[in-house]
């Protein structure tokens, strides 16, 4: 997988779609490209599996930005009122219908060029993440955006079969966006009395074992290393 | 006489050659099915949402549960994609480490996926022959890192541990006498790796049985050739990967086509099969552990050959050991910064894959500069497989179904996380 076939690809796709594609290579050798305009999907998609021969779709994987780049403690200053269990965000509010706040991340994998890309779509509109089903291009994705809408929500105009995948029959809320709680909302236990098992609110609190913390290491900063200084921070 | 339409069965989640928990309903047209529509989920614990509610190095031991048959590979994924944003590599001597123990990995599963397979299509005995196998290479593991079974050995940055110099004894006890102890303990005088020396002279000739066993017997052949053909261009098409891959004739190994660690420095061969049926793919899978066996051999011989570290020097990411803790202040900072607060992964995202038994493991990980993971996505081969389940049994007869699902080698572990 050189690097210049990636740059390669790269600049194809980027002459024969103009700015609805943004591509680069990462400091790590892995070509993103950046759908810019969601309602060229199908055309992208077609266009890298039969121009640029990706033939197999390796993966589909939804991502939720919501508080990238947050962080639960401070690092810089001394607190004088002592550290929390971090249940909270320390940065305020998030705004939670942000635009581009789901994404969808396909992985591509091209057997014949034995190379990789990967190609990220944003849902533009949070509350009614729509994009469109890629399963007509590549058959794999059928399952894969099964398991992007029950986690995330998001969902694929044209599915053939678009129903939940992971979650219990009749599980409400989609568990794996960042405001859906680790200990979810629902619990169950068997009730003797109704002689059957009942779902009841959670009953434990939500903690946090180990805050999150970002810090700022001098070691990727690009003045010690020769890594580039902020690299992938497009993320 | 009334037409009776198709109807409409359920398949699990309690069947024994569900391999676990799979629910299948299935739509029949008397004994051939017209639609087959599997229900996953049942064993899902949402391990990548876990994930990211804890420092990296506290997953690992996630990742053994995901395949809880070929543990070490999957935190050969998870740990090369840490590597990769952190940029750092695995000294030489843990790179061949890993080779080794994914091999041994890949030889687990494959006797796993032989002998339920076996079982799952009427060949009892093949059950038996297989965990007898599987038990030397669990003491494999039990020796290295402690567990028989999830392991944790692998560590960014290397792995925990270098390999041991002797193998635990059995010890006498009520049911085993000092005769029989003696007879158990003959292959396990010397160091970890003599053990694992003594099995791969052993293992061809086991396979041979297996073989005997299976490759011409005319029951296997009924129950397994031209069952569940799948060309190169659909198995492409539907995102196999690995001897589901290779079954049906595409060359296509990880290993070799984009090598990771030292799979560029040892010696082995693709199998691929040509019809693409579930007999094409037990050859595949035989043949792929011999090959195992040859990468086995290669590593011991070299790890013999050239001693060394097995970690990296950075305690910034390594936690020091005990001694260097207890007389050392710095070391015991750095200890107790790394296990309360762990590292910070540069911001970026990475996908890692790796030539899993079952096929491509990847893992996308994505990190925003904290000590937590932003998100984390595994990438389980046997995900797309069963996706395709519905492709694959329509048209074929209801006791097919058994032998499409272990053609698959499906385990819930990774396909619900």
């Amino acid at each position: 997988m050189a690097e210049s076939d990636l740059q390669a690809i790269a600049a194809s796709m980027g002459d024969r779609f103009g700015d609805a594609v943004s591509a680069g290579v990462s400091a790590i050798g892995e070509l993103t490209l950046e759908l810019q305009d969601p309602s060229r999907l199908k055309e992208v998609s077609l266009s890298l599996r039969d121009d640029e021969k990706f033939e197999v779709l390796i993966d589909v994987a939804g991502v939720d930005y919501l508080g990238f780049g947050a962080d639960e403690w401070k690092t810089q200053v001394a607190t004088d009122s002592g550290f929390s269990r971090a249940v909270s965000p320390e940065g305020g509010v998030i705004d939670k219908d942000a635009p581009g706040r789901l994404a969808v991340v396909y992985h591509l994998l091209s057997i014949s060029r034995n190379e990789r890309a990967r190609l990220r779509v944003r849902c533009p509109d949070t509350a009614m993440p729509l994009v469109d089903s890629v399963v007509d291009v590549w058959p794999s994705a059928n399952w894969f955006e099964r398991e992007a809408f029950d986690l995330f929500g998001i969902l694929f105009q044209g599915h053939p079969d678009l129903r939940r995948l992971l979650t219990d029959y009749g599980f409400i809320g989609h568990p794996f966006r960042k405001d859906f709680p680790l200990i979810g909302n629902v619990e169950v236990r068997y009730d003797p009395e109704k002689g059957r098992v009942v779902y009841e609110p959670v009953s434990i609190e939500p903690r946090t074992l180990v805050p999150r913390v970002i810090r700022d290491d001098n070691r990727y900063s690009g003045e010690l290393t020769d890594r580039p200084s902020g690299a992938d921070t497009d993320a | 006489m009334r037409e009776i339409e198709s109807y409409t069965m359920n398949f699990g989640p309690q069947h024994p050659a569900a391999h676990g928990v799979l629910r299948l309903v299935l739509e029949m047209d008397g004994e051939v099915i017209q639609k087959a529509d599997p229900h996953v989920g049942l064993l899902h614990r949402a391990t990548e949402k876990l994930a990211e509610s804890k420092p990296f190095n506290q997953s690992i031991g996630y990742m053994d549960r995901l395949d809880y048959v070929s543990m070490m590979c999957n935190e050969h994924g998870y740990v090369l994609a840490i590597e990769k944003l952190l940029g750092i590599e695995a000294p030489i001597r843990a790179q061949y480490i890993r080779v080794m123990f994914d091999e041994v990995t890949r030889i687990l599963n494959h006797l796993m996926w032989l002998g339920a397979h076996g079982l799952d299509i009427g060949a009892m005995t093949m059950f038996l022959y297989c965990f007898r196998e599987r038990e030397d290479l669990m003491d494999c593991y039990e020796a290295v890192s402690g567990t028989r079974m999830h392991a944790t050995y692998y560590r960014p940055g290397g792995v925990y541990r270098d390999l041991p110099e002797q193998m635990p004894q059995y010890q006498p006890s009520k049911w085993r006498n000092q005769k029989e102890v003696d007879k158990l303990n003959e292959t396990r005088r010397g160091s970890l790796l003599d053990f694992l020396w003594d099995f791969t002279e052993r293992f061809p000739a086991c396979v041979d049985e297996y073989e005997t066993l299976l490759t011409d017997n005319r029951i296997w052949k009924q129950r397994t050739v031209n069952i569940a053909v799948i060309s190169p261009e659909e198995a492409m098409a539907y995102g196999f990967s690995g001897p589901m891959l290779r079954g049906s004739g595409v060359e296509w190994d990880l290993r070799k086509k984009q090598p990771y660690e030292v799979y560029d420095q040892v010696d082995f061969d693709i199998p691929v099969g040509t019809h693409g049926d579930c007999y094409d793919r037990y050859l595949v899978r035989i043949a792929e552990m011999r090959e195992s066996n040859r990468i086995i051999r290669q590593c011991i011989e070299w790890l013999r050959a050239n001693p060394g570290p097995v970690m990296i020097d950075d305690n910034k990411i390594v936690p020091p050991t005990r001694e260097e803790m207890k007389d050392d202040m710095e070391s015991l900072i750095h200890h107790f910064k790394l296990y309360t607060e762990g590292y910070c992964v540069p911001a970026g995202e990475a996908y890692a894959a790796i030539e899993h038994p079952k096929g491509e493991f990847g893992v996308y990980l994505v990190s925003d500069g904290a000590n937590k993971p932003f998100r984390l996505k595994v990438r389980a081969p046997g995900f797309a497989h069963i996706a395709a389940m519905d492709y694959m049994v329509r048209g074929h007869m209801l006791a097919d179904v058994v032998a499409v699902i272990g053609t698959m080698d499906i385990v819930f572990g990774e396909i619900d996380r």
